[in-house]
């Protein structure tokens, strides 16, 4: 029998994963929303990028936050390390969030012309994933320190490590790429072809740095934390098939067809290496100081939610599926004839 | 000095957050429940302005929840920056409702999208009045999984104790704990009371400023009527929790009541002031009332403050809280009623201006009561953060930079207030309710649809 606690870090990083692919293509679009603006073709995209985010983007900070209470939830001692040490960080982190928020507020009653409101709308979709990345970081060990019962964030070894710098890169340029083919898709079924062929060019052009991006952080993981490299390479396959998704999805976007396919295969190909990143970290959560059996929580909590997460899921899937239904796969809706 | 200073910024921080927080939670419970009256009224009469009026809140509600969404997201995150030795011993035994809240709130969240933007995709209307019942659920239900996780810091069970460590948790009996049921009931008939309040206010407005058309005036019914029942609803239960606390919380009733010695007949103060001797001055006493309040019965024996050791006493000034909580709630019943009365009194006018007045300051008095109720539930379980087991001292942050956060977060609540009532007043003069009527050709005598 599996144990509580492996199933509950699954079950998150399942879950983290979906947030990133939900976020990305949120945080890509405000950034490509401003970017239109101020090339002036953004008469071309914005009312098809506010139509899909509109009823979803309520549900994509659920994510966020299922994620975060998630863990603090089935390892309390998350809370305790990464809550003392990320105090600055992390409130700066939800000022961001907070005004992506109130755009989403604002947004119909004019503020989207605004264009100082909607910089701060595409800056803040690349200061968040910067910003939520770290987190990554952090967990490699070697940031957060313990000492006397304080523990505390090495601010000069975060800012000069290029560990932490290749991972913001890495964020920030797949964030774009996701959200980019994402949208050539979602403008695809619109069918909307000055759309689909403005946000193909963009997809395609974020394309490179983002598979730049992931070999240096690759290296640089290496030369940080030689334990996580060397699992990530005993799964070296998970990685080739990261790289061969990759592949395919470059191809379909090159000969603009199918970007439904296309798409999934990116989601396939940041499965694939978001999974075989974080099996590799197993055991530990936060290196060295949490693992996943030492702070676990205890069993009976621990089966609770593993039941609590299994009764909501029952809840979840028919709902997203409604969602979907309604606002991604109804042609209708998506040309705006709803 | 440096390990004191986080503590007191921490407290701080965390409550103006809850300040600014609370509102929009309030509203965010009761709103939907208030869009499915007006709704359900309008499909079953077949009375467009009842439907207007439920798109024109739905409208204004998008701003408020997302806002909300903010600023809980705030809070979720500093639970454990602000407080992480809590959140690491207290996990283990509330993880559970606090997980299950986000459930409950993805729910919310996904209906509440569809419901916004689905006002004329579905043949049946009543599949639109459907979209509801799970966003008033998922509200709700998030409203009730958050209140078990503070019931529990203020009636902890459902564990053992060891060297600092709950072990042995039973999470579903450390949710269920004694104050649950009566704090859940209070908070969320509080919040309909609220919301109804609120939009009573705005009805009371629009009239105020001249509009004369009869949507304001079913406006103005359906909401202040609504809101007399639920009051009746949130007293009742607030009757209730006086109950509860003088059997599981004497403490913290003894400060409320300023009650010291420990005996039966006991009376209830109303105002005054407390000299240094802690003798009262200046108050309205009624006699036997707190007996009553405490066990129904005059000769109800209540415990008195002197029987608690100094250290872990409440602040007394947690009696105004509960006094100006309590004659708001009085107000909250008595407006209504001169309202549902208004024909029986003297003058001609059935909408006199002095009343108009009353009722626009419905929705004020019934959000200051919400915040007076959770000062006093909150200072009222001071030293504790955990009553009986976990000091707050004990269990905040050491980082020194707290008082910055503190006012990085106070700016950002100012402009976050700022502009979503700056936004939700254009958003309802821009396009104002009787151009819509007659835009969307709702207008006829009775609003029959066209």
């Amino acid at each position: 029998m599996i144990s509580y606690e492996l199933i509950g870090i699954s079950v998150l990083w399942l879950f983290l994963y979906g947030y990133l692919i939900v976020a990305s293509i949120d945080f890509g679009a405000g950034f490509f929303a401003f970017y239109a603006k101020f090339t002036k073709k953004d008469h071309l995209i914005n009312r098809l990028i506010s139509r899909y985010l509109s009823p979803v983007w309520e549900i994509t900070n659920v994510f966020f936050v299922f994620f975060f209470v998630g863990i603090i939830g089935f390892f309390p001692d998350t809370a305790y390390y990464y809550g003392s040490s990320l105090l600055v960080p992390a409130s700066i982190g939800i000022v961001l969030i907070a005004i992506r928020g109130s755009f989403y507020a604002f947004e119909n009653y004019g503020s989207k012309e605004n264009i100082v409101f909607l910089f701060l709308y595409g800056a803040t979709g690349l200061f968040i994933p910067a910003s939520l990345s770290v987190a990554l970081t952090l967990s490699e060990g070697g940031f957060i320190m313990e000492e006397n019962g304080t523990v505390y964030l090495e601010y000069m070894n975060l800012l000069t490590s290029p560990l932490s710098w290749s991972i913001v890169g890495l964020a920030i340029v797949s964030v774009l790429f996701i959200s980019g083919a994402f949208l050539t898709f979602y403008a695809a079924r619109a069918d909307d072809q000055p759309a689909v062929q403005l946000l193909r060019t963009y997809a395609l052009f974020w394309s490179t740095p983002t598979i730049i991006a992931a070999f240096t952080a690759f290296i640089y993981l290496s030369q940080h934390n030689e334990r996580h490299f060397n699992n990530m390479m005993d799964m070296w396959w998970l990685l080739a098939l990261s790289v061969g998704f990759f592949m395919i999805a470059l191809w379909l976007l090159y000969k603009g067809r199918r970007y439904g396919l296309a798409f999934i295969s990116i989601m396939l190909q940041f499965a694939c290496a978001f999974f075989a990143y974080g099996i590799g970290q197993y055991p530990y959560i936060l290196d060295p100081y949490i693992t996943i059996q030492d702070g676990a929580t205890h069993e009976s909590m621990g089966i609770a939610l593993v039941a609590a997460f299994i009764g909501g899921l029952l809840l979840l899937i028919p709902s997203l599926i409604l969602v979907f239904r309604l606002f991604l796969f109804d042609a209708d809706y998506v040309r705006g004839k709803r | 000095m440096s390990s004191l200073d986080p503590v007191l910024m921490s407290r701080i921080l965390t409550a103006v957050t809850l300040f600014v927080h609370i509102v929009l939670a309030t509203i965010g419970v009761g709103i939907p429940v208030m869009l499915a009256l007006a709704e359900w009224r309008g499909i079953r009469t077949g009375d467009m302005h009842y439907t207007l009026l439920a798109r024109r809140w739905a409208r204004g509600y998008v701003i408020t929840v997302a806002v909300g969404v903010v600023t809980g997201t705030a809070i979720g995150l500093q639970l454990s920056l602000l407080w992480p030795t809590f959140m690491r011993v207290a996990g283990k035994a509330i993880a559970l409702p606090l997980f299950m809240e986000t459930f409950a709130f993805f729910v919310e969240a996904i209906f509440l999208g569809i419901y916004l933007y689905t006002w004329d995709r579905f043949k049946s209307k009543y599949t639109h009045l459907l979209l509801l019942i799970p966003v008033a659920i998922g509200s709700s239900a998030s409203a009730f999984f958050i209140t078990s996780m503070n019931a529990f810091m203020n009636q902890p069970q459902g564990f053992e104790w060891v060297n600092g460590v709950f072990t042995n948790v039973n999470p579903f009996i450390a949710m269920m704990n004694p104050a649950t049921p009566s704090k859940v009931a209070h908070v969320l008939a509080s919040a309909y009371t609220t919301s109804a309040a609120a939009l009573a206010s705005i009805a009371a407005y629009s009239l105020l400023r001249g509009s004369k058309h009869v949507y304001f005036k079913k406006a103005l019914k359906l909401t202040v009527i609504s809101t007399f029942v639920f009051a009746i609803a949130t007293i009742t239960i607030g009757d209730f929790s006086g109950k509860f606390l003088a059997k599981f919380q004497p403490e913290k009733l003894a400060a409320m009541e300023w009650h010291f010695d420990t005996m039966t007949e006991a009376p209830l103060i109303y105002g005054g002031v407390l000299d240094e001797n802690n003798d009262i001055k200046y108050a309205l006493k009624i006699p036997y009332a707190l007996s009553i309040l405490a066990g129904n019965r005059p000769n109800t024996e209540v415990i008195g403050l002197n029987e608690f050791p100094e250290d872990e006493r409440p602040p007394l000034m947690i009696h105004y809280f509960f006094d100006l909580k309590v004659t708001n709630g009085v107000l909250l019943v008595l407006i209504p009623l001169l309202y549902m009365f208004r024909r029986k009194l003297p003058g001609k006018k059935p909408y006199p201006k002095w009343l108009l007045i009353a009722i626009l300051a419905l929705g004020p008095s019934a959000m200051v009561a919400i915040w007076l109720g959770w000062f006093l539930a909150e200072i009222g379980r001071q030293p504790w953060i955990v009553r009986g087991y976990m000091k707050v001292a004990e269990a905040a942050t050491t980082s020194p930079s707290v008082g910055w956060m503190l006012v990085l977060f106070i700016l950002l609540y100012l402009v976050l207030t700022v502009s979503a009532v700056k936004v939700l007043s254009r958003l309802f003069r821009n396009k104002n309710a009787e151009e819509e009527l007659k835009q969307l050709g709702w207008d006829e005598q009775g609003g029959r649809e066209s």
